[in-house]
């Protein structure tokens, strides 16, 4: 330690300190440069994180990514609550009280589980509002609002499937008056419920069909989904509000040569190669 | 652009069959490997001689261009001038052909693996759907003109799942034979448990044993029968009184063996007239909750699906 010296307010950098963060930063550098020459991911993350977005975006474009993370946090818990659950009617709602009472913690990722599952479908309204009052379905972005619509219809499914796992009475009944309410469509509705029965009667094989349907087959559907909505977010770029100023129509940002009215990401690091 | 005269064809093998004979020997060869042994004997000399024929004439083909040194020459000038062109034209249609037999091909094996699979995936539920005969216990436990609650396990395999209800009533004799009203406990609305409307008499609960599984029985004095979800209600004869169910209660054909009341099969009923013995029912085939099975509705539902067995 220096005893008490005035100091410059900015201290110029040594040479030899900055030869140590050039050589730190030349470190760090190398596994990820490495990754780029061979895959190109870095610079495509790159792209995804730091494009251009306009000006007046607000707090309330970031329900979508709120929707995102409340869906990632329904996956994760989910996960791990399908390595206590046990999907037969003998033992679902026994594993359910063993996962609340007993595993440790097992009450706070049911919990997040249960809560997260109405959160996430309270975003995905609240981001489906954002999107209708900004008018940002409009052209060209009536696709995404198609994915995204069927994004909620899954969602909505993923729920009613998960409604039925923990086998109590809420559960059971909710399911037969759902699966009824299904088979009231015309021509086709008894076929439907017949499938989600899994036969004449609800039994053993429509709690694992349900399970299924929750864990397996609408989250890959889900994923899938939102994939393709984050890539058509990209390459339409975000709207801007309907008090924005910048003209409507105006060509997308990246196109823009820097101005003013554009958030210009800062330079970071070194761009690989 | 000149168009490259004379017989200047770039060299292709002449169309053979024998490649063909070849591929069918070898294949006759494997097959035969596990199947018999003249057959993979036969295989063998079907492919040696169709691949010696390819392989003779294969080498006079690639004699053939030898021949004209003259146009080999002049192909190969197009070639440094960067006119191609001819051989871009002939390859083309190969292409096409390769990439038409991978979509096919791809296809065909897309359906081979994905129908039996999406077979699994429905048809188990549209089959072998029948309903087992349920014993429900003696004759003697159903006195006349008294309603008991029954409950029993529909299909003992599948546990206590599959505990359904049952409203019985005895109803004497028609024509010296028993009568029984057996109604189904499931809403017609969207499936809720219905309830009897009236006392239910705890106290003389009996529960007997068959040989498949346990069958309770208590006596109840209902009203009529109500629907807690929604509030559904009807008569005991099942028929709606008031609430949203679009027809009367389901009932359950019966057999007695050996004097012992059997629950056969659940069908569906739009009204009933009249009453206990004297009831006229047209029976329906078993519908789901909330579907109409007669008037202008019933045409909403026209295919039910049935047990394929």
């Amino acid at each position: 330690m220096e005893p008490n010296t005035p100091t410059p307010p900015v201290p110029p950098p040594s040479r030899r300190k900055r030869r140590m963060t050039d050589k730190l930063v030349a470190l760090v550098m190398i596994p990820i440069d490495w990754l780029e020459e061979r895959s190109g991911i870095v610079g495509g993350v790159k792209y995804f994180l730091f494009r251009k977005v306009p000006s007046d975006t607000n707090w309330f474009h970031t329900l979508g990514s709120a929707t995102l993370t409340a869906f990632l946090v329904q996956a994760g818990t989910g996960v791990i609550l399908a390595f206590y659950y046990r999907p037969t009617p003998d033992e679902a709602y026994a594993s359910i009280r063993n996962i609340t009472n007993d595993v440790t913690l097992g009450w706070l990722v049911r919990g997040m589980h249960k809560w997260g599952a109405s959160v996430f479908i309270i975003l995905l309204f609240l981001h489906m509002a954002r999107v209708f009052l900004f008018g940002a379905y409009k052209y060209p972005r009536e696709l995404n609002w198609i994915v995204g619509f069927t994004l909620l219809v899954l969602g909505m499914l993923e729920g009613f499937a998960g409604y039925l796992l923990p086998w109590d009475q809420t559960a059971y009944w909710a399911t037969v008056v759902g699966i009824n309410l299904n088979g009231t469509g015309p021509v086709m509705g008894p076929f439907l419920a017949q499938f989600l029965r899994g036969g004449n009667e609800i039994g053993p094989d429509t709690l694992t069909i349900f399970y299924s349907i929750h864990m397996l087959v609408l989250p890959a559907a889900i994923a899938a989904l939102i994939g393709l909505h984050l890539y058509l977010v990209v390459h339409l770029g975000v709207s801007s509000p309907p008090w924005s100023d910048e003209a409507a129509g105006a060509p997308r940002a990246e196109e823009v040569p820097r101005g003013p009215g554009l958030v210009q990401p800062k330079a970071r690091g070194r761009v690989a190669r | 652009m000149e168009p490259p005269h004379g017989d200047d064809k770039p060299h292709l093998p002449s169309p053979s069959i024998w490649p063909v004979g070849f591929a069918v020997g070898i294949a006759c060869t494997l097959a035969g490997l596990v199947v018999s042994t003249p057959a993979a004997i036969v295989g063998a000399a079907i492919a040696i001689v169709f691949g010696l024929l390819w392989a003779r004439d294969a080498m006079r083909a690639g004699r053939t261009p030898a021949v004209e040194p003259e146009a080999g020459k002049e192909r190969l000038a197009a070639a440094v001038d960067g006119e191609p062109e001819e051989e871009e034209v002939e390859r083309y249609p190969r292409n096409k052909f390769l990439e038409l037999s991978t979509l096919g091909l791809g296809g065909v094996i897309t359906g081979i693996v994905a129908l039996p699979v999406l077979g699994f995936a429905v048809l188990p539920a549209f089959t072998d759907q029948g309903q087992p005969g349920v014993d429900l216990g003696p004759t003697d436990n159903f006195p006349e003109g008294k309603w008991i609650e029954t409950t029993f396990l529909l299909d003992p395999t599948k546990g206590e799942v599959s505990r359904r209800t049952a409203f019985i009533r005895y109803n004497g004799t028609l024509d010296n034979l028993p009568s029984y009203t057996l109604i189904s406990n499931r809403c017609v609305h969207l499936g809720c448990p219905v309830q009897a409307s009236g006392l239910r008499d705890e106290n003389q609960k009996k529960t007997i044993k068959t040989n498949q599984a346990e069958v309770s029985q208590t006596p109840i004095l209902p009203a009529g029968f109500s629907c807690p979800c929604h509030g559904g209600a009807y008569d005991t004869e099942g028929n709606r009184t008031a609430g949203p169910p679009v027809r009367a209660l389901d009932r359950y054909k019966y057999s007695i063996i050996d004097g012992r009341l059997h629950l056969i099969d659940t069908y569906s009923v739009a009204e009933v007239e009249g009453e206990g013995a004297q009831a006229k029912i047209q029976a329906y085939g078993r519908q789901g909750p909330g579907e109409h099975v007669d008037g202008l509705e019933g045409w909403l539902y026209p295919v039910q699906p049935q047990d394929v067995e």
